[in-house]
């Protein structure tokens, strides 16, 4: 190819791309679990395409974000326009868009089937159907698409395709005996998929001429190009100096560019019924963007908008607070820049009488908050304490008034509250029989209601309901840790439930640490206030007094344990040429005090609460 | 004249050569080929007749050589820098008079010429009666040689002191006891008994640092602490001060001046010095560390003061609580309100008392504040406690 070599961002310098035929055009989406190859196949497709030359080819190339190639997982869906001579001699352009796996982004995966005809649901052959292998079907079954099963990493000597395919069969109910047997790290039996996409997948509908309607999946920040917005063009023509207008917000604007990514940013003449494309123009920022909002031309608007999608919603919420409190102001630029790329989650302000002034957030999973925490520190360099995530908790007040608690510290006094409500969901968790045992007995720990256990070969496909708050305490830890990393899960809010819930505080030598208090099932409160109690105990150095820790509820102690004083102290030797290095030394530990966080006549230092906030294993 | 009277002063002789330097050990001291005792004498005697006038007191209780290792100095030295002093000063024989000496043979044979010098104590650098201890300490010498260096001292002298280290690695209260039991049968009236400190900028810290040895921790250190408290207790020498052990009466008068925050003249490279002048301001002096710049500038000079600063009263108030809190008599309520014009219930948060109190680490009586047993085994952090709770100097409460 006669370009430049790729940067993802950096456009190609190519003549702009024709329009295609709707008949030559397959729109599909690479579904599966997590780490069942979904991004190197897309890798092998480029390839095969032609879409990259050798020397650019990395692996799971689409995973561009730093964050994305060290933990090798997918966070962000993308896509990309492809070129395929098929064998009937005819030019295809295939749009593949490729997603996450991990359940916190499922929302990634819903826009991106909104997209497509069909997808392509990858398994592992070797380890067969997953709890998200699962959610994701069924999501592409909802979204009426043709899908083609690939059974995946056939090179490796654990592959069983035979058990596999019968497995989708049985667990899902797709015909699987067309599916494609393939290697994506070898590039086995690559050209049989692009055939399958080109003969089994339907091409989109669409009018050329009807007014413009397009579905806007997806929008984020460039550097260079500033808020671009991925499209999907259903009918009519989307072209340079269009104006188009946003059909929910009402905003007119005038586009400046239109393009595709071959995976290169290629400049495209306009795009037409059935692309999937980018369009930029002098839009702030992403919150102008709606995604799930319908395009059309603003002088010859459609009269039927698209159904679109419903926003995500966070449903995890935890504090994050600047470990230096002067990095306050940062902190919020910084979460207001990530916001430009990442509008699935929210903050505002909060402060704590522990940490200081932070902002509260909100995210789709663990997973999600994981990822921002760490963009934060790395690419913003920052030092942050999270505090324990927490659900979104609906409080029903004596009043009549339904109040939403983001925040265990803001709950009002428990005489207003006529009952709390928490969210549920709905978990599928695959496991091999062997661990079946205590997996159920997790569950049930954990407050799960039953809903299902079926065998597929020799595993188990457990369905339960589920309190969230117990999910985000440390449920999917020790699911990992009692399966051995063998389980997998998977889950969508359900519904709002009444729970005998409370509020345990946490308090250091008598005073409440706002920090530590948090929302617990009235059953849990023991047990967890022992264990925080515990931890803090491990935590805390000792002290010159000796320092009582309580959990409570309201005002009665349910959990105690005491640091007992520490029982040496002193230095050895202080003659007359230390005196004034020893006072000196005496003024700068004074100072220093002021880095801990004072509880009375006790200093926690920044580091027991980071500890004390992991979340987990409290 | 009394030598507890707030007048008293002391002599500090810095004498900064040692064969060998100890890994352990942050004095300052040097190991130098050759040493020009006469220039060196002729040094320190006109370092002290140059200090000499800037102390307004003629109560002069001790003279105390240290170092580096001050037996390793020829006697006559010695001789020449207290006969200087006697011009000085009048030095009788109340006035204390010691030297810190090495236990080897080689000083050992100095302690006659050090006794006819003048000098009435020593306080020897036993360290250890375990050899392999004395080996991680890295001393030349043995235990057995040590022992003789005691008996020796004994003969020559009526005072006679020596140091240990302990809360050395691995070493268990068991272990600690018994040698402290070994070191009771050859002790005097004077035991000064040091938890093992890693200093910045030692050999040990280094090694320290990356992994090399580990010592007690702050449990362990309590433990060997309360153990060495209640065995010298009961053998007749109970702690007067943090890590000092002595018959009542035998204490070290040298160092109750610096504990009891009095003043002090110091000479020698790297010595330090704190003397009130007539308007009852308190100055810290400190002379060059090196010892050839120190000569130098001696020569030159007179003296070879390289820092001399005022002390404020608050400053001066920390010293006062951070030496005195280190002995059993505490610091008396005179000399607090002397400091500050304030009582000691006006000058401290009164809950932070009552709680110190309370959890027993500190007694206030009618004549003294000071730290109990358990408060002086914690009392970094009792310090640190009070001087958060200081009221003093305050706009609103000063009139
Ligand atoms: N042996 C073998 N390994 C494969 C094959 N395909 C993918 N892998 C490996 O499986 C791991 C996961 O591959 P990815 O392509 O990142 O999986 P993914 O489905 O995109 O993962 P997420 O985006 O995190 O959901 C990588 O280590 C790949 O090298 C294959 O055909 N054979
Ligand atoms: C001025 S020093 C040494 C005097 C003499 N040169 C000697 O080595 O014996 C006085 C005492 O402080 C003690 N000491 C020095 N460094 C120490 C350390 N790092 N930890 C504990 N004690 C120490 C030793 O017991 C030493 O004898
Ligand atoms: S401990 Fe004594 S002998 Fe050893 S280096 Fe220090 S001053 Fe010299
Ligand atoms: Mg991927």
């Amino acid at each position: 190819m006669p370009d430049g070599p790729y940067v993802p961002g950096k456009f190609a310098r190519r003549p702009a791309l024709p329009m295609t035929d709707l008949s030559h055009i397959r729109n599909f989406s690479i579904i599966a679990h997590i780490d069942h190859g979904k991004s190197t196949l897309a890798d092998r497709l480029i390839q095969y395409c032609g879409g990259l030359a050798d020397r650019d080819m990395k692996e799971q190339v689409l995973d561009t974000m730093d964050i994305e190639r060290e933990r090798g997982i997918t966070i962000k869906a993308q896509a990309v326009r492809l070129n395929y001579i098929a064998d009937d001699g005819e030019t295809y352009e295939l749009n593949l868009m490729d997603t996450p796996g991990h359940v916190d982004f499922a929302y990634e995966v819903s826009r991106s089937l909104a997209a497509c005809e069909g997808s392509l649901l990858v398994v592992d052959a070797s380890q067969g159907v997953e709890a998200q292998t699962l959610a994701n079907v069924y999501q592409a079954i909802d979204a009426n698409h043709e899908i083609i099963p690939v059974l995946n990493k056939v090179d490796l000597p654990a592959a069983e395709p035979d058990r596999v395919r019968a497995q989708i069969e049985e667990v899902i109910g797709l015909d699987a005996s067309d599916a494609v047997e393939i290697s994506a790290k070898t590039g086995l039996n690559i050209k049989e998929v692009l055939e399958a996409l080109v003969t089994r997948l339907p091409a989109p509908k669409g009018d050329p001429d009807a007014p413009l309607k397009a579905l806007l999946v997806d929008s984020w920040y460039d550097s260079y190009l500033g808020v671009m917005t991925l499209v999907r063009v259903y009918d009519g023509t989307i072209k340079k100096g269009q104006r188009v207008r946003m059909m929910q917000t009402g905003a007119v604007h005038p586009i400046d560019r239109v393009g595709v990514f071959t995976p290169k940013l290629t400049e495209a003449k306009e795009l037409g019924p059935g692309a999937i494309g980018f369009v930029t123009a002098a839009i702030k920022t992403v919150a102008d963007c709606r995604v799930g909002d319908t395009l059309t031309d603003d002088r010859k608007p459609t009269a039927q908008a698209l159904v679109g999608f419903k926003p995500s919603v966070p449903v995890v919420f935890s504090g994050l607070f600047p470990v230096d409190a002067a990095d306050y102001e940062h902190l919020r630029d910084s979460l207001n820049k990530l916001r430009l790329n990442d509008a699935s989650f929210s903050f505002e302000a909060e402060s704590s009488a522990a940490l200081g002034f932070g902002f509260r957030c909100g995210f789709l999973g663990l997973l999600h908050l994981e990822i921002i925490q760490e963009r934060l520190e790395r690419e913003f360099d920052l030092d942050l304490i999270t505090t324990a995530p927490s659900v979104v908790y609906r409080v029903k007040m004596n009043s009549g008034e339904t109040k939403e608690l983001h925040n265990p510290s803001d709950m009002p006094d428990v005489v207003r509250i006529a009952s709390i409500e928490e969210p549920w969901i709905t978990a599928t968790i695959f496991v091999p029989d062997d661990y079946l045992g205590p997996i159920l007995s997790l569950c049930t720990d954990r407050r799960g209601e039953q809903v299902e256990l079926t065998y597929v070969g020799s595993r188990a496909m457990v369905v339960y309901r589920l309190p969230l708050n117990e999910v985000v305490f440390d449920f999917y830890d020790r699911l990992k840790s009692i399966s051995r990393g063998y389980a997998s899960f998977d889950y969508q809010i359900d519904e709002y439930r009444e729970g005998d819930l409370v509020r345990m505080s946490l308090l250091v030598n008598a005073e409440p640490v706002d920090a530590l208090s948090m929302i617990v099932h009235a059953s849990q409160a023991e047990p967890r206030g022992r264990a925080l109690c515990g931890r803090l105990k491990d935590l805390i150095p000792r002290q010159l007094f000796k320092i009582p820790i309580q959990a409570a509820i309201g005002g009665k102690v349910i959990a105690r344990e005491t640091i007992s004083a520490m029982r040496k102290d002193v230095t050895a030797k202080c003659y007359g040429g230390d005196i004034s290095r020893k006072r000196k030394l005496l003024d700068k530990q004074k100072k220093g005090k002021k880095k801990m966080r004072q509880f009375g006549r006790v200093d926690i230092p920044q580091s027991a609460f980071i500890e004390a906030l992991k979340m987990g294993d409290a | 004249m009394s030598t507890t009277g707030d007048d008293a002063f002391g002599l500090y002789v810095h004498w900064p050569f040692c064969l060998s330097k100890c890994p352990y050990c942050d004095f300052n001291s040097h190991v130098s080929g050759s040493v020009d005792h006469g220039q060196w004498r002729r040094a320190m005697v006109q370092e002290l007749e140059t200090m000499a006038p800037w102390v307004c007191s003629q109560n002069l209780v001790s003279i105390f050589f240290g170092g580096g290792t001050p037996s390793l100095m020829e006697p006559d030295t010695v001789a020449e820098i207290l006969s200087a002093a006697r011009q000085l000063w009048s030095v009788g024989p109340e006035v204390e008079i010691t030297l810190e000496a090495n236990p080897t043979s080689v000083e050992a044979g100095r302690f006659r010429g050090f006794r006819d010098a003048g000098v009435n104590r020593v306080s020897l650098g036993v360290q250890a009666l375990d050899d392999d201890a004395l080996k991680f300490l890295g001393r030349d010498h043995s235990a057995s040689e040590a022992i003789a260096a005691v008996e020796i001292a004994h003969a020559c002298f009526s005072r006679v002191s020596f140091d240990l280290i302990y809360a050395r690695p691995g070493q268990t209260v068991t272990d600690w006891t018994r040698e402290l039991r070994q070191a009771l049968a050859l002790a005097g009236e004077h035991l000064s008994l040091y938890q093992l400190t890693i200093e910045p900028g030692t050999a040990f810290h280094a090694i320290h640092q990356r992994g090399g040895f580990a010592i007690p921790d702050n449990d362990e250190g309590g433990a060997l602490y309360e153990a060495t408290g209640e065995t010298l207790a009961r053998a007749g020498l109970p702690a007067y001060e943090i890590s000092n052990h002595a018959r009542p009466g035998a204490e070290c008068r040298h160092n109750l001046v610096y504990w009891r925050a009095q003043d002090y003249l110091g000479i020698g490279p790297g010595a330090h010095g704190r003397l009130t002048n007539t308007a009852g301001q308190c100055r810290a002096l400190r002379t060059h560390r090196a010892p050839a710049t120190w000569l130098e500038r001696v020569e030159r000079d007179g003296h070879a003061i390289t820092e001399e600063a005022a002390i404020v009263p608050e400053e001066r108030l920390t010293e006062v609580l951070m030496m005195g809190l280190r002995l059993r008599e505490g610091v008396s309520r005179d000399r607090l309100r002397r400091e500050t014009g304030w009582t000691v219930e006006a000058l401290f948060d009164p809950t932070m008392l009552t709680d110190l109190i309370g959890a027993g680490y500190i007694d206030i009586t009618d004549t003294v504040l000071r730290a109990t047993p358990s408060g002086r085994q914690r009392l970094n952090a009792v310090l640190a406690a009070l001087l958060e709770a200081l009221q003093w100097p305050s706009d609103a409460a000063a009139e």
